[in-house]
């Protein structure tokens, strides 16, 4: 028996624990309830607004974006925020302690978070479809480009979900390391307002990080051809799109292990201790 | 990595081979020169006050912290470079917290049990089957219970479970019976007591409690002032370091006491001189507590003439 490939079994048999657990959990479903509400509430609020003289409806333009949002959201914060409280709170360290544990836990990650995409968006998805009129345009093709870009996107976003896990120095600053950072790109990239709206170095920015393509490649997959002109260049930019999501891909493979590798190293039950420690301080 | 085998213990009898184990943080030295051995099969228990580098010590072994300087061999391989194959032979107790908060202590045992089958060898086979180890930390009650749930006790057991469901040959327990109620710490005594005679565990655990180290520890470490200062069982330890036993009696109603290292003698005078008159004679050993309080107390000043005790004890 391969040791390493039977890791990456457990891995993935951790993975589909957690979610399965995940699921079940008052907590996790309040949270998904609650995004959902907060989501769908924006968009029947404004459900009669035209967005510019495109002819379409604010909730068809904006459902496309803010699951792309929602998708980047999900798979940087949520591996952050796995990562800086398992490392506190020994789960990192029993893995340590296994042969062949870190591979293991790093796929149980890997699957966990890729599997709970699933409801997050489609908490959102689902009732959109009933609540409102025209959201796909594309038919089948466009509902298999929302499938490749899903998968796309959160190659290009989990490695550095994982990278931020690895560097911050604690729970309690995801907050401001993690949360704070993706908001606002989250806010600069055309996902509520269309991109144009801002200043241009802004949108200059913007189109660095993934978060811009991936809700350019939704709106592309979702809307009506001739919804195009409300986009940088009148163009889908299918091809750029592409290339920049493939550059983070590569460059969060290439740092995530290493990255990973020196956190896991510095490890040591002394540390868990100290987290408990100051956990316990914060109680009182 | 490849493991490097032992140079320096050709018969293969040591589990743990520690020389000259130093830690250094920035100026402040935990570790000063730490020498000992474990040899197969033997239960070692690791004394000393808070902050001597206990923790420190056994997150060398298990190959969680680098040292500064020193040797280390553990089941014949440097902790540092150990491979896997290495690692599933060793087994660690952590103190756990709040991780998997959402599993049940079946699920977590069986998810953990699944990476030790391939190194699983018809002379030693791996994991400890599930129900069997279940039922031998006594958590069966609790085996499908939130872990969040279990009480502190349970959850130490737990932990234990954890550290032995891939039939360690040397285990590491540091503090293992902290928070544990006088019922849990006897079971537990008895589950080291077990371990080491049927498996044939090499076990090398920390504790606060000595009379949990007289139980169970063939030999004793005590560790003060970064460095090993007596080395020993129990009884040598208490022999050598607090020789004295404390004679008390009362005669007329006056209370006595003297400090003797020849008893019976003492004792032989004391009732020929008295006789009738004496009461209450009561003969009291020095304990290992006793041993350990003088030895940690000499050693915490570091005076020259406390260090020199160390070749005395050793």
């Amino acid at each position: 028996m391969n040791a390493l490939r039977n890791a990456v079994r457990q891995g993935l048999r951790r993975g589909w624990t957690e979610f399965e657990q995940s699921l079940r959990s008052p907590q996790d479903q309040a949270f998904y309830v609650f995004t959902a509400l907060i989501t769908l509430s924006v968009l029947w609020v404004n459900r009669d607004d035209e967005v510019g003289d495109t002819g379409l409806m604010y909730p068809t333009f904006a459902l496309p974006s803010i699951l792309g949002a929602l998708l980047t959201f999900g798979v940087v914060i949520g591996p952050a925020y796995s990562l800086a409280m398992e490392r506190e709170d020994g789960t990192l360290l029993r893995h340590k302690a296994l042969p062949q544990g870190m591979p293991g836990y790093v796929t149980g990650q890997l699957t966990y978070h890729s599997l709970s995409l699933v409801p997050s968006l489609l908490v959102v998805l689902v009732p959109s479809l009933l609540l409102f009129d025209g959201v796909m345009h594309g038919g089948v093709a466009g509902w298999v480009t929302v499938v490749g870009l899903i998968v796309l996107g959160l190659f290009a976003t989990l490695p550095w979900g994982i990278v931020l896990g690895s560097v911050v120095p604690g729970v309690q600053k995801v907050g401001t390391w993690g949360m704070l950072p993706v908001l606002v790109l989250i806010t600069i990239s055309g996902i509520f307002v269309p991109v144009q709206t801002m200043w241009g170095w802004v949108q200059a920015v913007a189109q660095v990080f993934p978060v811009y393509w991936i809700g350019l490649g939704m709106r592309s997959a979702f809307l009506p051809p001739e919804a195009v002109t409300a986009e940088l260049g009148d163009s889908w930019r299918t091809g750029p799109m592409v290339l920049v999501l493939l550059a983070w891909t590569v460059a969060g493979l290439l740092l995530a292990p290493r990255v990973l590798r020196r956190m896991a190293r510095r490890q040591s039950g002394s540390d868990v201790e100290a987290a408990r420690e100051a956990a316990l301080q914060w109680i009182k | 990595m490849t493991a490097t085998p032992v140079p320096h213990d050709p018969d293969g009898s040591l589990a743990v081979r520690v020389r000259d184990l130093r830690m250094n943080y920035g100026d402040h030295e935990v570790l000063t020169g730490v020498d000992f051995d474990v040899r197969l099969g033997e239960v070692v228990c690791l004394l000393g006050p808070n902050g001597a580098g206990k923790t420190t010590t056994i997150e060398v072994l298990e190959g969680f912290r680098l040292p500064s300087a020193g040797t280390v061999e553990v089941l014949g391989v440097d902790p540092a470079t150990g491979d896997d194959a290495w690692r599933a032979r060793v087994g660690v107790v952590l103190q756990s917290w709040r991780d998997h908060p959402r599993w049940t202590p079946r699920r977590l045992l069986r998810y953990l049990a699944g990476y030790y089958a391939p190194y699983s060898t018809p002379t030693h086979p791996r994991p400890w089957d599930v129900e069997e180890l279940l039922a031998t930390v006594g958590l069966v009650a609790e085996a499908d219970r939130k872990i969040a749930t279990l009480s502190g006790g349970r959850r130490r057991r737990l932990d234990v479970a954890v550290g032995l469901i891939g039939r360690p040959e040397l285990l590491f327990l540091d503090e293992p019976t902290a928070g544990f109620d006088p019922q849990a710490r006897r079971d537990f005594h008895d589950l080291v007591h077990r371990l080491s005679d049927l498996e044939g565990t090499s076990i090398l655990l920390t504790t606060h409690d000595l009379g949990e180290a007289e139980r169970l520890a063939d030999r004793i470490l005590i560790l003060a002032d970064g460095h090993i200062v007596a080395d020993g069982s129990a009884e040598a330890l208490t022999r050598q370091v607090a020789g004295t036993s404390e004679v008390r009696w009362c005669r007329d109603g006056e209370r006595f006491v003297h400090a003797t290292d020849e008893v019976v003698p003492f004792v032989r005078r004391l009732l020929a001189q008295h006789g009738d008159a004496l009461t209450d004679l009561e003969v009291r050993r020095s304990s290992l507590e006793d041993t350990y309080i003088a030895l940690v107390q000499r050693f915490e000043s570091a005076s020259p003439a406390g260090r020199h005790l160390a070749e005395v004890a050793r």
